[in-house]
């Protein structure tokens, strides 16, 4: 050791020949403020509440033998009964991922406009991509609606029936000719099959979408996805008689039970990520309009905070919409 | 981004619009040309849908972690300390979904063994039949 006499040159001594590691401390290794990385390490964590649900979501769909087809089930939109009229599988939800897509591209450009110290772009474009994430909730609220009013899918329901044989609806006649009693009560008309006046269980029903048109005759192969009849007015399901092709009449299935419950768990569970990025980018973006940040003179690093979590929330979308409604 | 002069940024944001857009559009394709709504009667085979699929979809998230959320201009201790962790969730689809299946073969040969009455797992008044109403 060099020779020393004070302890304040033993404590310059020690700083300059020990402590010069990156981890001593008074720098930063990885070259981001304490805020920044906790971020980074929140967005890890969630990353893997996510992948747990989608996780589950593929062990049950492998557990089971059919599943509901995705553009079966996806395949309405606003205004659609105005105009066309005609199913429009996955359109509606590609217009939601777009909207993401532009609320993200629009927070970056918040983010660019806070390193040149601008706040009135800041505020331009925190307040376009607050829109964008309005409007996706929007979207998907009107989806949820439809889903449980007019669908009639719910948490413990799933009315996309599947099919492990393939076959023919069958219409009243063809029911009939079979054996089948026709009886009508509380408004409703049923089928029940020869032999039996069990009415609960063995009531047969020919098909009908939910906007009540004929789908008898219709044919499908095993693992189709149909709608199993709903009626609104008295919220019952209806389960149709169908014909396998070696001849033997059928009750058609619910779809897997937990179809429902899983869609709007993770699904609500991005939505409620929507929901708060919302009201997170609202309460920052008056705290620039305030002209708080401009005093902390660090290029407006909180609206960089919140963008990560703001495209961390589009990037969970793209993992949503690939497993829920393109695979 | 990066260390791009600001007009060049601005469009380089704009580019990753565009290839966004674009890359979904073609995930949306595939799915419907592939089971046949816009050609009718051409169909792709399903294995070749889901590869395509799932690789554009890990395009697109390595687009947004990479370019929109800056972690391919961060230095490379914090980048690797997100993304390895990670890689744990490889194993978690494995073993997951095999699991899932297995649990599939086993209901099915539960139901079987129930069916032929031989090796019955419960009493034959509570079978599960998984199609109650065989009319036969």
């Amino acid at each position: 050791m060099a020779n020393h006499s004070t302890i304040e040159e033993d404590v310059q001594y020690i700083d300059n020949t020990v402590d010069q590691g990156a981890w001593s401390g008074g720098e930063r290794p990885f070259k981001a403020s304490y805020g920044k990385l906790m971020m980074w390490y929140f967005l890890l964590s969630d990353a893997f509440t996510f992948a747990g649900f989608l996780i589950a979501y593929g062990a049950l769909r492998f557990s089971s033998v059919t599943w509901p087809v995705p553009d079966a089930v996806f395949s309405t939109a606003p205004f659609n009964n105005l105009g066309l009229g005609i199913p429009l599988p996955l359109i509606f939800v590609t217009f939601m991922t777009f909207v993401l897509i532009f609320s993200s591209v629009t927070m970056v450009r918040a983010v660019q406009e806070g390193h040149r110290e601008n706040k009135n772009g800041v505020v331009f474009w925190m307040f376009l991509t607050i829109l964008g994430g309005a409007a996706f909730l929007g979207c998907q609220a009107w989806e949820w609606t439809n889903l449980i009013y007019t669908e009639g899918m719910t948490i413990t329901k799933d009315p996309f029936g599947t099919h492990i044989d393939s076959g023919t609806y069958m219409t009243a006649d063809e029911l009939k000719g079979a054996g089948f009693v026709e009886t009508k009560k509380d408004g409703a008309t049923y089928y029940l099959p020869p032999n039996t006046s069990d009415l609960e269980e063995n009531r047969f029903y020919t098909k009908k979408d939910h906007h009540g048109h004929d789908l008898t005759g219709t044919k499908f192969k095993p693992e189709d996805s149909f709608l199993v009849t709903y009626d609104h007015n008295t919220h019952h399901y209806e389960t149709s008689a169908y014909k396998t092709e070696d001849g033997k009449i059928r009750k058609e299935q619910f779809g897997p039970k937990a179809f429902g419950a899983l869609f709007f768990f993770i699904t609500g569970f991005h939505g409620f990520h929507v929901l708060s990025g919302v009201v997170f980018l609202l309460i920052i973006m008056l705290n620039v309009m305030s002209g708080l940040y401009v005093e902390r003179r660090n290029g407006y690093e909180m609206v960089e905070k919140i963008g990560l979590y703001w495209h961390f929330v589009d990037l969970v979308w793209v993992f949503v919409f690939l497993v829920f409604y393109l695979l | 981004m990066g260390n791009l002069s600001y007009e060049d940024a601005k469009k380089a944001v704009f580019r990753g619009l565009i290839l966004l857009g674009i890359v979904t559009i073609i995930e949306v394709a595939i799915a419907l040309v592939g089971k046949g709504y816009i050609i009718p009667g051409f169909h792709l085979p399903w294995w070749l849908m889901y590869i395509a699929m799932i690789a554009l979809s890990l395009y697109k998230a390595y687009f947004i972690i990479g370019e929109f959320m800056h972690m391919r201009y961060e230095v490379k201790g914090l980048a690797m300390s997100v993304l390895l962790p990670t890689g744990l969730l490889i194993w978690a689809i494995i073993a997951f979904m095999q699991e899932g299946d297995s649990w599939k073969d086993r209901r099915e040969q539960i139901n079987e063994w129930n069916l032929d009455g031989t090796q019955g797992m419960i009493d034959s008044d509570k079978i599960y039949y998984l199609d109650e109403t065989n009319m036969g």
